[in-house]
């Protein structure tokens, strides 16, 4: 599993000279990537590069090879028109390539589905082709945007046969704000709060991430005790969203004790990160070149005491739902994926763990704290949502005692030292494991050291194709269950 | 075996819905701040250091006229309050924050140095929906920061269904909207049909800076910089996002003039 010594090499983190970067002509570059993919890497981002002038685009791939902790990058030679899409052997460059055609009007030659990926081009994302099946006893069903209940807008369209699921496409876009389209040029005074609100629910994971590639770029890194802090925070986000997770899990299957239980302890994670920086979901902590509030030995105190309270709250209510048979029953076989799918698809974070992959950013190519301190990767096989439920629930055991851990390994230090300005010409990677799984971010700057292309994948940009897959020959009843389960950004996925 | 724990459980913990309207309202975290106070009259002359710093262009500083803020784009990061050299940009500490109109929001003339907050409905109105609010949440490019921190409210420490305020999964059943996000334009068309849908008279609540006013995305081409250019707004709660707090009581000054509904 070693990448193809032709790319070029680095570690999370860190940042490296766009002349660097290998550029082949465009059939090499895609054997090159093809072949790597093929020999167990995986598609971490895949973008186009505008040239500065002339109209003409260059691909960029950035591969991780999880077993051998490495990430490798290469690029085409500048082009314009079409390409031969990767997708038809590789499903994982899917959306990757429809988002290469959306965003730069390259057409992926033989991409099986070519669609926009979340722009309307003025008519509204779920207008248009979808796929359909043809039968006396198919029916479709169509869902959203607006759905029931709190949450966000997406539109679901169902081939269905009587209640069984034959085939489920998501048509998302709704959410799109223009983010990625607002950095060039930058970064700009709101950027920092622009990726911050990127994933509300992933503000932490997003803005370390985001730090990070800053930092690379300025050729430094953060004080170690902020890298210190942002572990806190991230491992708290992660608590915080995988028990609200476990108790809406536990609520779409009507078992109330675990599902009111769950609704307050979330609460009650929200306000230790809002202990840290006054902010339930940790705006104003991380900065690029540190962290912005200090944790002194009294809020360390309480932040101790507040956490041992949530855990053992969360223990208990835990203990209920895998007590009892009915949620077992439930939860069992329903939306399974096979580990051979979530491979293909490139599924990352809890929902490929769950299918019995071993892939952890903060194992397999770790940064900041998780250099000195690690956590075991959690994993379960069975790939259903008994297993994206156990997952959870191992990685809430486990983040509560490397929290415990790190309280008692404050490094001293600064908090935050000035950053230098960006490099010009160079191109920096940085990978953060939210709670969802693999957030990434990679900078490209111009000649001034300003932003000429910055590239945001959310995990829920590999994930919602495993979402539908789950789906197929599902009753369209257990739809909230399987959607919970996997519980994916819709506004992280439409940037 | 669960039973028997559960049901054991649930006594030994008690009501664990808070005291407040009843009782005194929790304590916003230390670090919070609240709401922001501008003393325009301080402000020294020829010094625009906020307005530098700030993210979102809330703050607005005309040679004739006093320092104008706008709670209504002000995602409370406080920079202004840390680089003002006179104090003049100062917080509260206070959670409460809705206000009726978008101008009550703004910050900065002679006896304007707080927001006004928000009256109750009219009579007629709160005769209506006094003792039963029912809304339908849209999330019109929200991020799930203010749709957590809405959701959060019909959960047993909030227990919001107490005030007779629930929300509904169809319009039609709805007296109202309650709008995060800055409307993409990609929601547009999905948030006036669901504004349509729901049976007249209805209230309309932008929740947050983005819903309010755009936010840290103010100016995006793919937004319309909040819910007014599309739907009349009757209530607007500040923040990114509002603490369940600042919600609520913006939620409870809408229905009653205490600030706690006849049905409590
Ligand atoms: S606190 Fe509000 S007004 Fe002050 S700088 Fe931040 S966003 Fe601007």
């Amino acid at each position: 599993m070693n990448p193809t010594p032709a790319f070029a090499l680095l570690t999370n983190g860190t940042a490296l000279p766009w002349a660097e970067v290998p550029a082949w002509p465009m059939p090499e570059f895609l054997d090159q990537v093809g072949a790597s993919l093929t020999r167990g890497g995986r598609l971490s981002s895949l973008f186009g590069v505008p040239m500065s002038e002339g109209g003409a685009l260059q691909l960029v791939a950035v591969l991780a090879f999880d077993a051998s902790n490495t990430l490798a990058v290469g690029r085409s030679q500048p082009f314009t028109g079409t390409f031969p899409a990767l997708t038809v052997h590789h499903p994982q460059a899917h959306l990757f390539e429809r988002e290469i055609w959306e965003q730069h009007g390259a057409v992926p030659q033989g991409h099986p589905w070519l669609k926009p990926v979340r722009q309307d081009h003025g008519a509204g994302p779920a207008v248009g082709e979808f796929f359909r099946v043809d039968g006396r006893e198919v029916h479709e069903v169509a869902v959203g945007p607006v759905h029931a209940g709190i949450i966000e807008p997406g539109h679901f369209r169902f081939q269905c046969a009587g209640e069984e699921v034959l085939h489920l496409e998501i048509a998302l876009g709704y959410q799109h704000r223009g983010v990625e389209e607002a950095l060039p040029g930058g970064p700009h005074r709101a950027s920092v709060h622009q990726i911050e609100t990127l994933a509300g629910d992933t503000t932490i994971a997003h803005a370390t991430a985001y730090a990070g590639v800053l930092e690379a770029l300025a050729g430094t890194e953060a004080p170690l005790r902020a890298q210190w802090l942002r572990a806190i925070a991230l491992e708290l986000e992660r608590l915080a969203n995988h028990t609200g997770d476990l108790g809406a899990l536990a609520g779409d299957v009507a078992f109330l004790p675990t599902a009111s239980a769950c609704g307050k302890i979330r609460g009650d994670f929200l306000n230790l990160t809002a202990l840290l920086c006054g902010n339930r979901f940790g705006r104003g902590l991380v900065r690029p070149g540190g962290c912005a509030w200090e944790l002194e030995p009294e809020r360390l105190a309480r932040l101790r005491a507040g956490l041992d309270t949530a855990l053992r709250d969360v223990q208990q209510a835990a203990a209920w739902l895998w007590d009892a048979t009915a949620v077992r029953a439930r939860f069992e076989n329903t939306g399974r994926l096979e580990a051979s799918q979530a491979r293909e698809i490139g599924l990352v974070g809890p929902a490929a763990r769950a299918c019995g992959l071993v892939r952890d950013v903060r194992f397999d190519h770790p940064t900041g704290w998780y250099r000195f301190a690690q956590v075991p990767v959690s994993v379960w096989p069975d790939g259903d949502v008994f297993a994206r439920a156990r997952v959870r629930w191992l990685e809430i055991q486990r983040a509560g005692e490397f929290l415990r851990e790190l309280f008692d390994t404050a490094p001293d230090g600064p908090l935050h030292l000035p950053l230098p300005p960006p490099a010009p010409n160079t191109l920096a990677v940085a990978l953060v494991e939210g709670w969802r799984g693999e957030v990434c971010h990679v900078a490209l700057t111009n000649a001034q050291g300003r932003l000429h292309r910055y590239k945001l994948t959310d995990p829920s940009f590999h994930n919602w194709t495993g979402l539908a897959l789950a789906l197929r020959g599902q009753a369209i009843s257990d739809f909230p269950l399987c959607n919970k389960s996997f519980n994916l950004s819709y506004c992280g996925f439409d940037l | 075996m669960f039973l028997r724990d559960t049901l054991l459980n649930r006594l030994r913990r008690g009501c664990e819905t808070l005291a407040y309207p009843h009782g005194p309202a929790p304590a916003l975290p230390d670090r919070h701040g609240g709401a922001l106070r501008l003393d325009a009259a301080r402000c020294p002359l020829d010094c625009a250091a906020c307005v530098a710093v700030c993210p979102t262009q809330a703050i607005t500083r005309l040679p004739t006229e006093p320092t104008a803020l706008d709670l209504g784009r002000c995602i409370f990061c406080a920079e202004c309050v840390r680089v003002c050299p006179a104090g003049a940009i100062t917080q509260t500490g206070d959670h409460r924050m809705a206000a009726r109109h978008r101008e009550d929001l703004v910050l900065g003339a002679p006896g304007r140095e707080q927001l006004r907050l928000a009256e109750a409905l009219g009579e007629q109105l709160r005769n209506l929906f006094g003792r039963s609010l029912r809304l339908r949440q849209v999330s019109a490019g929200g991020c799930n920061a203010c749709e957590a921190d809405t959701n959060v409210l019909s959960t047993i420490g909030w227990d919001l269904g107490r005030f007779g305020i629930q929300f509904v999964a169809s319009p039609r059943h709805a007296d109202g909207l309650l709008i995060t996000g800055p409307v993409s334009q990609n929601m547009e068309l999905a948030l006036e049909k669901t504004y349509a849908a729901v049976p007249d008279p209805k209230v309309v609540i932008a929740v947050g800076a983005c819903a309010i006013a755009g936010g840290p995305f103010r100016g995006n081409p793919p937004i319309r910089d909040g819910a007014s250019p599309c739907v009349p707004v009757d209530l607007y709660i500040p923040g990114c996002p509002p603490h369940p707090l600042t919600i609520l009581d913006g939620l409870l000054r809408l229905l009653s003039p205490a600030g706690i509904p006849a049905s409590f």
